[in-house]
């Protein structure tokens, strides 16, 4: 309990994994805190990346958390950009009025 | 080692109930607020397992750079009123929320997987035999990241460059408008521009004003 290993580290990064997996499927309204929610599933990939990392004494695991993180600010900025065009076209982003796609 | 464990839970425990109110916070600014919060108590477990270069880059790229990015555009669109409510559903919006229950429930689901996984999870011994890049205990974690990044990932480093640099030119790209009625420097009419295109002499007549086109 009060020895804190790898498990404890892979149970909080599946706790938020599936905290942003959950704030996917339930969110109604907003389509900015969806992308939130994908910036918290890539927070537990990084944050199993970097325990294993520490267990293993293994440098790869920081070093692909790094490149993560360059992928996530990317996706975040042309997410980010493609709301703002939406925004502009539509004057809406609720998740719900989103049906251009008919899906 | 009891105050580190009591550290692990302190700001996991942050973390935890930040990211929960990430998604089911009713303002989309606090929602951006609590993001910050979960990646700065995320970035202290990083510190506190070792990797404090991650930890400190985290916390510039994401709170310096991403999280002020989603602020910027939360309010530059005035989405903070339009409420972000997911368990309340009002009258007449049934079929929207009548995949709530469903889920909930895969996500309850995936949850107790992974969790099943980390608990009956064993790794062959022969494993550590495979590390190729075993951690130095004696130079800096900064100093070890920059030696191997530069050099056995040099090419990773390079193509993720790319990434970003594609990213930058497609944001500019989504979001460049054209706007009417502007007026704007051309500078391709500007240097090539010549003399008997450029000047011209006029014969003006007497008490008769002479009207320029431009």
């Amino acid at each position: 309990m009060f020895e804190i290993g790898l498990g404890h580290y892979l149970t909080l990064g599946a706790i938020i994994f599936t905290i942003g997996v959950a704030g996917i499927f339930l969110n109604r309204k907003n389509i900015i805190v969806i992308l939130m929610s994908i910036e918290l599933i890539l927070l537990a990939v990084n944050i199993n990346l970097v325990s294993f990392s520490a267990y293993l004494n293994d440098l790869t695991g920081q070093i692909f958390t790094l490149f993560i993180l360059t992928v996530a600010a990317a996706e975040a900025a042309i997410g980010l950009a493609i709301i703002v065009v939406y925004f502009r076209n539509v004057r809406t982003i609720r998740v719900e009025e989103i049906d251009k796609l008919k899906g | 080692m009891i105050v580190q464990s009591i550290f692990f839970y302190l700001f996991s425990l942050i973390a935890i109930i930040s990211a929960i109110m990430v998604t089911v916070s009713r303002n989309t600014v606090h929602s951006v607020f609590f993001l910050i919060l979960d990646f700065v108590s995320i970035s202290c477990l990083f510190i506190m397992g070792g990797a404090e270069f991650l930890g400190m880059i985290m916390l510039i790229v994401y709170v310096g750079a991403v999280a002020v990015l989603f602020l910027f555009v939360v309010m530059m669109l005035n989405v903070a009123q339009q409420e972000n409510e997911w368990f309340q559903s009002k009258k007449g919006e049934k079929s929207s929320s009548s995949h709530i229950p469903v889920g909930f429930l895969i996500s309850v689901i995936i949850f107790f997987e992974l969790v099943i996984v980390i608990g009956g999870w064993k790794y062959k011994p022969e494993i550590t035999n495979n590390l190729n890049l075993q951690l130095d205990i004696g130079i800096t974690n900064t100093h070890s990241i920059g030696a191997v990044l530069y050099t056995e990932y040099i090419h990773l480093f390079q193509i993720s460059g790319m990434i970003l640099l594609v990213s930058m030119i497609g944001a500019i790209v989504l979001t460049y408008r054209k706007r009417e009625g502007l007026k704007r420097q051309s500078y391709f009419n500007q240097i090539s521009r010549e003399k008997n295109s450029g000047v011209e002499l006029v014969e003006v007549e007497r008490d008769k004003g002479i009207k320029i086109d431009v």
